[in-house]
């Protein structure tokens, strides 16, 4: 123990993180009347901090609520290199973590997403199914209150609690292309609250959803599943960052130690541990969490904790219609198309992709992202220009599965470190050739169906400067211990009162925003240690 | 407004952004807007700075250099083809000194006037969506679930 170590109280179940997992799995074994404490390295958010209240609610997106943790660099946290990968990492670090900073699109994994090996014969299929995770999808949705359509043929049956949010101007101008073309799309599923809901008002349309909803429309777990959490007697304490899990003699999990907000270190006992910190902040705690029993790093026997880092390559193809639509003063989410989703071998690739369609944006980032691009230009034609460029955006996302690959990795930096001297995650990640063809053709049917709606000055950038922040695949579930890192139900195979509930443990990734299935897996979990109880470490 | 008010630029440099933002985004009277070297836009943009302040200072240097420490003097079309050059090949610092200036220019409330829009942040008002004409969602609704479905008891029905 180090010196002025404070030890704390024992507890019965030790969360860390509490973004969209970890919130989930607290909310769900509270019912269990254990003593429940879940530590957060970040701040409670206020929704009067929101960049939506101010006038500076477009520059904040490039500063204190970029998605980039580098370019944010809030003290709460931590710094990724992510030098050597052609996509940068995002995540946000306070109570919600990345739900705070989400889309709120809300599409579940397809049953075939979880049988990508007997299915199409590329890595390996989930120890769990759609099936078993339903009536988690389910629950989750209810939870954290979800808009829809029912009666999608493109994806299993589903009852969102709300109806979908309006189609719009852009929504009306893409509908009408997709029709044309003969291809499926339709509303999508958001967690944005389009009728008042557990609390929640209806949607207002700030426009301005990723970086924090103001008005709390949005749902992310600070505003839903927290609330009740605590409300059942579930402790949250903040500003506490964990360094490490200690073992005990007998290779369990002892406790973790972390630094609170004025640097103290604390040494935390439990007799569970449960880490939800993302597909980046895991591997990192687990490679960070060493000792002679572990000298690679904690649950690593498999020596697959880091490896197989999927992170969603996802173009964006964006041109301009001859009409002013809504972008910027409604949610960016839109609809989704599944038309090629599934697997089809004459494309020249496996699995397939979502097709997000968009909403256009505010003054400030239509001026920042076409000049960026080259579309406007400085100097005497810049008015011009963005006269015809603002109001007139229609853009769509190419949502690509991101097979596993072991040199798309988490390792620990040897220099880089955050401001308590913990060593900081290092990225190498490149695409591959499946993920390559799949998104050249994606692009190609993007630019297509913007053709169909009438956009021009088509612009396809195959890596975006902030990449959607999906973090998956890290610590990967699995029913054999030199294979995998966690169990059919997130327990390490190595350590018995170990669980990992976040993307980290994700065998493939969808082509698809993955937070609900994240949270359907984190639900799915706690029941299983529910019903376990009685023999968890066995 | 800005998210940093820390002091940073000199005079000088607060005199070379001027002269480049006004290369960058000139006033126009044609759209009824002031341009990026306005004195209360300039501000802005220089109380913005924050974090970017060391980028953009190099981006100040890196023009200054460009043109011999001569870029106000320089005739318009060679100062806009030598912002065009560097902002294409100039890498963050260039980027950066561009997002600074769109940043603060596109909050004025007279270029926000004059593009019709309304003069202030999102929240509390909002704004309104129309619902669209969902009869276009009869052509998909009738669609055959075409999604996997895994469960043997799916098996040979599709």
């Amino acid at each position: 123990m180090a010196q002025n170590q404070r030890v704390n109280e024992r507890v019965d179940v030790l969360i860390i993180g509490s973004g969209a997992s970890g919130a989930a799995v607290a909310w769900s074994l509270a019912e269990t009347r254990m003593r429940i404490l879940c530590l957060e390295q970040g701040d409670w958010v206020r929704s009067t901090d929101f960049p939506s209240n101010g006038r500076d609610w477009e520059a904040r997106r490039y500063t204190d609520f970029d998605i980039s943790p580098n370019r944010r660099g809030r003290d709460t946290d931590y710094p990724v290199n992510d030098d050597n990968s052609v996509m940068k990492i995002a995540n946000f670090n306070g109570v919600g973590g990345g739900t705070v900073i989400y889309t709120a699109h809300w599409p579940r994994m397809h049953p075939s997403d979880f049988r990508v090996r007997s299915l199409d014969g590329v890595a390996d299929d989930w120890p769990v199914d759609y099936w078993a995770l339903e009536r988690f999808y389910d629950e989750n949705d209810r939870m954290m209150g979800v808009s829809g359509l029912a009666g999608d043929p493109g994806v299993p049956p589903r009852n969102p609690p709300m109806p979908a949010i309006p189609l719009g101007k852009t929504g009306v101008r893409y509908a009408q292309a997709m029709n044309r073309l003969g291809w499926h799309w339709w509303p999508s599923d958001t967690t944005i609250a389009t009728t008042d809901y557990d609390g929640r008002a209806a949607c207002i349309n700030l426009g301005h959803c990723t970086p924090g909803c103001a008005q709390g429309a949005k749902a992310s777990t600070d505003i839903t599943y927290w609330p009740l959490a605590i409300r059942a007697g579930v402790e949250l304490r903040t500003r506490c960052r964990v360094r490490e899990i200690t073992t005990n003699e007998h290779g369990m999990a002892a406790g973790v130690v972390y630094y609170d907000a004025d640097g103290r270190e604390h040494f935390q006992p439990a007799e569970v541990v449960i880490v939800a910190c993302n597909g980046v902040g895991t591997p990192r705690l687990l490679l960070n969490s060493t000792s002679a029993r572990f000298p690679n790093g904690l649950a690593n026997s498999s020596g697959l904790v880091g490896k197989n880092l999927m992170l969603h390559p996802w173009p964006i193809v964006s041109g301009y219609v001859d009409e002013a639509l809504d972008g910027g003063r409604a949610p960016i989410t839109s609809m989704w198309s599944k038309q090629f989703y599934e697997t089809d071998p004459e494309r020249g690739f496996v699995r397939g992709y979502t097709l997000q369609f968009n909403r256009g944006t505010g003054p400030v980032n239509e001026a920042i992202t076409s000049a960026a691009t080259g579309r406007l230009p400085w100097g005497r034609d810049h008015h011009r220009v963005y006269r015809e460029l603002f109001g007139y955006r229609v853009s769509i996302g190419v949502a690509c599965e991101d097979l596993p690959e072991e040199h798309n990795r988490v390792t620990l930096d040897p220099v880089l470190k955050d401001r308590h001297g913990i060593p900081a995650p290092r990225i190498d990640y490149t695409i591959s050739e499946n993920t390559r063809r799949m998104m050249e053709h994606g692009i190609a049917r993007a630019q297509q169906i913007l053709t169909e709606a009438g956009a021009t000055r088509l612009h396809a950038s195959r890596t975006v400067l902030n990449s959607p922040g999906h973090l998956l695949g890290t610590a990967r579930m699995g029913e054999d211990p030199e294979r995998s890192v966690v169990n059919a139900w997130g327990r390490c195979h190595d350590v018995k009162n170990l669980f990992i509930v976040d993307g980290s443990i994700w065998v493939t990734s969808g082509g698809v925003n993955p937070t609900s299935t994240i949270q359907a897996l984190a639900l799915y979990i706690a029941d299983q240690m529910k019903q376990r109880l009685a023999t968890l470490f066995d | 407004m800005g998210d940093n008010a820390e002091p940073g630029l000199s005079a000088a440099e607060i005199r070379d952004l001027r002269d480049i933002a006004g290369t960058m985004i000139p006033e126009s009277p044609e759209h009824g807007v002031p341009g990026a070297d306005d004195p209360a836009i300039l501000d802005d943009i220089a109380r913005s700075l924050g974090r970017d302040l060391p980028v953009v200072r190099a981006a100040l240097a890196a023009i200054a250099g460009k043109s011999g420490g001569a870029f106000a003097g320089m005739e318009r079309d060679r100062r806009e083809a030598l912002i065009d050059d560097y902002y294409t090949s100039g890498g963050a610092p260039a980027v950066a000194l561009g997002r600074v200036i769109l940043g603060a220019y596109y909050r004025d409330d007279r270029v926000l006037l004059a593009l019709k829009m309304e003069a202030r942040p999102p929240f509390p008002k909002g704004y309104t969506l129309e619902q669209g004409d969902w009869s276009l969602l009869d052509a998909v609704r009738h669609r055959p679930p075409f999604w996997r479905d895994d469960r043997p008891s799916a098996a040979g029905k599709r």
